[in-house]
């Protein structure tokens, strides 16, 4: 795999957009090329050069490409925009949209990635080391197709509504969430190790929410259904169906960790 | 900015003058079409057209283009911004977004560069109908109007119960001139003010909860309320039922009762021949009575209006396009909710109308969609008269406006449309017949079904859908030269001609060259203003108060939009003094 580093020349006040890096874009290109790729800095648009010193080998195939940013970013939006292959290391911290609409390759983020991470995920691998923001893997505003598929690790916390309208693939929260996880989520799972604020599952019709720890509260459109082994998951859990708000038919589980969480 | 212009060797489609296709000049001098021989060619804008296809001015009939319903569609549909977008000065100055319920600076462009320059929007609310005229006035380019809602109206109702069929008049009158209005508009008569409720009315005898009147009732007083006033345009009409297998039989008994309502047509401007404009007829076009047993009886509307007159109808053709529904119509929204799950939102308006805006996935896989997408082009096929047809989509809710010129290379092309029901789902081999037409619109049919018909059926045809002499200077060119290109096979060419006109002409100006947008100038808003006899109007203000004091959440002096609202507002007066005494 041949590897492609850029360094951030500044800390970036304005909000950059750079949907541009992402393998699928640097292959087959010079670094001389890659550099004068555009990205917009607030309303103005710019060269990637102009903002981040490149360097490296590139090769034509995104596959053997991987991109390394070298330093904290948050305030880059769209870094791995809908990408197909080849991998990305962002060596801190990540801004909004991180891995957005991907669709295969790898993506890690070291340090902490801003909301919207991973959202509409087709496919590929996702993994956040420190804390992510709101809306993990979940669609876009107003939008009721979701994430359809990939895996996203967070390491540590996330926000609220994370998976929000999720269709499939699996989300692994290894800390804590923020309130209605999973909120209308129509399928695939989402597992939280840590503890999970108010409302989990909220106008879920489908899939899976696995708490491992303590639940704020449950909606009472779920429906207890007793205590039960999850497959993959150690423990046992008390699971619950919902949300019927959403009608009769409905066939979202979640499960609570039955050692922290009273019987309701 | 040359105040004369010179348009050289256009080949000209203008069926109000009767001209077919002749290389010819086009003067312009104020605004306005002239003779070529008045232009001064040493101080004009000479432009060589070199035989491209030329027509007036496009005009829409019916869309959803301003106003608060269009407007919660934007808010509420964010994914549907993010499909299209397009940045400012790519296509004219400002910025826009929004797929099929774009934002009205490029509302405003994209007709444009459809050389369509009049646009009405089909209905408002008219406590709401500020919020109307402020989207009206942001939006370039265009002339509009504003059909104003009025068949769910406690007032109306009333009155009409009481038989005080002059008192509703006035009002109706009233009502128009507080709403800067162009037409009486009836959006599922009785069914909304019965979605207060809960309920709807399924037929033209079942009574509107309450006011104990029934829909046939309504439309009989309707429309000689609106011939008592001599309005330039009919009631324009959207039928109860829309959208329900079956639905057919109940479009015709209202044409029916239309018909037998004992009045002519009686405008006091233009010579309209039409007693009701049935909006997207497509929609009330259905039989069977389920959606397994859902079939198109375009067969059945386009005979009636092989026999009949008194009826115009546009298309609301299906385009199969991911879009948007909003209408007047409140309990078809909820059932659009229910059928597809999709995210709903529902207004109620005090004492006039409802509303409800729904998204919805036209798809070439589902039957029922499919046969939809069938009827609307077989009505236009099969309807001997193209001035009983217009082209519509009922912007965005059988598709948006920009697929007007697709459907005309649909009407223009047998292969094309061969082409299409190969992509779609087999019942429209089994439950529609247009497999079976040959028929193909000529460059005249679509100069006569996007302009001359609905200009006349407006009844402003003094004024706008043709080239004669004292029409306003809206010309369309189109980047095609008829005598060179075979619609019936070139239908690719033909979709992209009607998509980006060459130029386009407003009041004189030029407003778009080759698919751009290069002018943006403020639109007219086109309003009805009817005198009525002082007394009958003292009286039926007398009763408003009351109304107003009782049930409505402003005061009477609140409720008028004033003119300040209207940067450059024409005022067609009508007097129906004499009429109403």
């Amino acid at each position: 795999m041949k590897v492609i580093i850029l360094e951030p020349k500044e800390d970036f006040e304005v909000p950059v957009e750079a949907e541009v890096i992402k393998p699928d874009e640097f292959a087959g290109l010079t670094i001389d090329e890659i550099e004068s790729l555009k990205v917009h800095e607030g309303n103005t648009e710019r060269e990637l050069g102009e903002l981040f010193d490149v360097e490296g080998e590139t090769a034509d195939d995104p596959e053997d490409i991987e991109i390394r940013i070298a330093g904290d970013v948050p305030n880059v939006k769209y870094i791995g925009h809908a990408m197909t292959a080849g991998r990305i290391v962002i060596e801190g911290d990540a801004g909004m949209h991180t891995g957005a609409e991907m669709e295969g390759g790898e993506l890690i983020v070291k340090g902490d990635a801003d909301s919207w991470v991973g959202r509409e995920m087709k496919g590929g691998k996702l993994i956040v080391e420190g804390d992510a923001g709101d809306y993990v893997g979940s669609t876009y505003r107003g939008e009721w197709r979701g994430t359809k598929g990939g895996t996203i690790i967070v390491k540590g916390d996330a926000g609220n509504e994370i998976g929000e309208w999720m269709a499939d693939g699996e989300i692994i929260i290894e800390g804590s969430v923020g309130k209605m996880a999973g909120i209308h989520m129509q399928g695939g799972r989402i597992i939280v190790k840590g503890d999970a604020d108010l409302w989990a599952g909220a106008e879920m019709e489908g899939g899976e929410i696995i708490i491992m720890g303590r639940a704020e509260d449950v909606l009472p459109g779920f429906k207890y259904e007793g205590v039960t082994e999850v497959d993959g998951v150690p423990g046992t859990y008390h699971m619950f169906v919902g949300d019927h708000a959403c009608g009769p038919d409905v066939e979202g589980k979640l499960y609570l960790n039955s050692a922290l969480n009273p019987r309701p | 900015m040359a105040k004369e212009m010179l348009i050289k060797n256009a080949c000209v489609y203008d069926p109000l003058n009767d001209v077919e296709g002749e290389i010819m000049d086009i003067g312009i001098k104020d605004g306005k079409i002239v003779d070529p021989s008045e232009v001064d060619e040493s101080k004009a804008k000479v432009i060589d057209a070199e035989g491209r296809l030329t027509m007036a001015g496009g005009v829409d009939i019916h869309a959803h283009v301003a106003g608060p319903k269009v407007n919660v569609g934007r808010i509420f549909r964010p994914e549907d911004s993010r499909r299209f977008a397009v940045a400012a000065k790519k296509l004219g100055h400002r910025a826009g977004s929004g797929f099929s319920v774009p934002s009205t600076t490029i509302t405003g462009y994209m007709y444009a560069q459809m050389g369509y320059t009049t646009v009405m929007e089909a209905a408002t609310p008219p406590l709401l109908t500020r919020h109307t005229h402020e989207e009206i006035r942001d939006t370039p380019i265009l002339d509009e109007g504003a059909y104003t809602l009025m068949a769910n109206n406690w007032i109306l109702y009333e009155y009409i119960k009481e038989g005080e069929l002059e008192k509703a008049a006035a009002y109706a009158a009233w009502l128009l001139r507080a709403t800067k209005g162009f037409v009486i508009k009836m959006v599922n008569p009785g069914g909304t003010e019965a979605w207060g409720w809960g309920e709807n009315v399924h037929s033209l005898d079942d009574p509107v909860p309450h006011f104990e009147i029934t829909p046939a009732e309504i439309y009989e007083n309707y429309v000689k309320i609106n011939e008592m006033l001599g309005l330039p345009h009919s009631i324009h009409i959207h039928p109860n039922l829309l959208g329900e297998p079956g639905n057919y039989e109940l479009t015709l008994e209202t044409w029916d009762v239309i018909k037998n309502a004992g009045v002519e047509p009686d405008p006091q401007l233009g010579e309209r021949e039409q007693l009701a404009h049935n909006t997207h007829v497509q929609f009330h076009a259905y039989g069977g009575d389920s959606w397994p047993t859902f079939e198109s009886m375009a067969e059945e509307i386009a005979k009636y209006l092989n026999k009949n007159d008194h009826m115009t109808i546009d298309l609301g053709a299906v385009t199969l396009d991911e879009t948007t529904t909003m209408t007047a119509d409140g309990p078809l929204e909820w059932e659009l909710h229910e059928l597809t799950g999709f995210k709903w939102a529902n207004y109620d308006v005090e004492l006039e109308t409802g509303s409800g805006v729904v998204p919805f996935i036209y798809s070439p896989k589902n039957p029922v969609h499919s046969v939809q997408w069938a009827i609307g082009l077989e009505i236009a096929l099969l309807t001997e008269n193209p001035w009983q047809v217009v082209i519509s989509t009922d912007h965005p809710n059988a598709g948006p406006f920009f697929r007007y010129p697709r459907i005309m290379a649909w009407l223009m092309s047998e292969e094309y449309r061969n082409q299409w029901i190969e992509r779609v789902h087999p019942w429209v081999g089994q439950r529609a017949v247009i497999g079976s037409i040959d028929r193909e619109y000529d460059w005249n049919d679509i100069a006569i079904s996007t302009r001359a018909a609905p200009a006349k059926m407006l009844g402003l045809e003094d004024r706008i859908g043709h080239l004669g002499e004292g029409a306003y200077a809206h010309v369309a060119i189109y980047d095609i030269k008829p005598d060179e290109v075979d619609p019936s096979r070139d239908y690719a060419e033909v979709e992209k001609a009607f998509e980006q006109a060459w130029l386009v002409v407003k009041d004189g100006e030029i407003v778009v060259q080759e698919g751009t947008v290069v002018n943006e100038p403020v639109g007219r808003t086109y309003w009805v203003d009817v005198k009525v006899p002082e007394d009958l109007l003292e009286e039926v203000k007398k009763d408003l108060e009351t109304k107003f004091r009782r049930y409505y959440s402003v005061n009477m002096g609140n409720y008028e939009v004033q003119d300040v609202y209207l940067p450059r507002e024409e005022r067609i007066e009508i007097d129906a003094r004499d009429r109403l005494s």
